[in-house]
């Protein structure tokens, strides 16, 4: 059981850390997005479940399971509310080639 | 133990230090909000390893509360931002 808690912990550092390089290194608003809610809700369902093996059957399973329900629930959408934020304040999203002219036009209207 | 709680602690603290760094540069707005939406995340697994570590179920309803209110937290802020930015032009 103790080896199966270590492997959790180790998949929420190796998680934490290509997320946190990811949301410094990536050049745009979506990529930054993209790199943030899948890295950070791996990594943190990957403790939750650490933290419910190593907890056993006790008061604090039931509390955890319902705190990584809501968390399950509650990260995409966070996401999502951001990502529709970022679309609407007109970001263009990133490209490694230059756009053309006439579709950053249509991207500027 | 090869990785201890407490370890998994301080190494989530030093994530929310680096993490910060793009709070405190982020060009607009929206970058500012997904570094805060990673902080929040990493605050709630720093409060689940310590409940476990303890063995203390406060912390969990602590960690509950705080996951409710960073979610409102960016759903007001996404609407404040809106607003304001119809508003100007």
């Amino acid at each position: 059981m103790i080896w199966i808690v270590q492997f959790f912990l180790l998949l929420g550092v190796v998680f934490s850390v290509i997320g946190n390089l990811g949301v410094l290194i990536f050049p745009d608003v979506y990529t930054r997005l993209q790199a943030s809610s899948t890295c950070s809700t791996t990594s943190v369902f990957s403790i939750f479940l650490a933290a419910m093996l190593s907890a056993g059957i006790s008061q604090l399973t039931g509390k955890i399971l319902v705190i990584t329900l809501f968390f399950l629930f509650s990260s995409p959408v966070s996401a999502y509310i951001v990502a529709r934020f970022a679309w609407n304040q007109d970001i263009v999203p990133w490209r490694k080639l230059k756009p053309r002219p006439s579709e950053f036009q249509e991207a500027n209207e | 133990m090869l990785l201890s709680f407490d370890l998994m602690v301080s190494f989530f603290v030093g994530m929310i230090m680096i993490s910060m760094i793009r709070v405190v540069i982020g060009p607009s707005p929206a970058d500012r909000l997904i570094g805060l939406n990673l902080v929040a995340a990493q605050v709630l697994a720093i409060l689940v390893l310590i409940a476990v570590k303890e063995n203390l179920a406060v912390y969990l309803d602590v960690a509950l509360v705080y996951d409710i209110f960073g979610f409102v937290g960016i759903l007001a802020i996404t609407r404040y931002f809106g607003k304001k930015q119809e508003k100007e032009p």
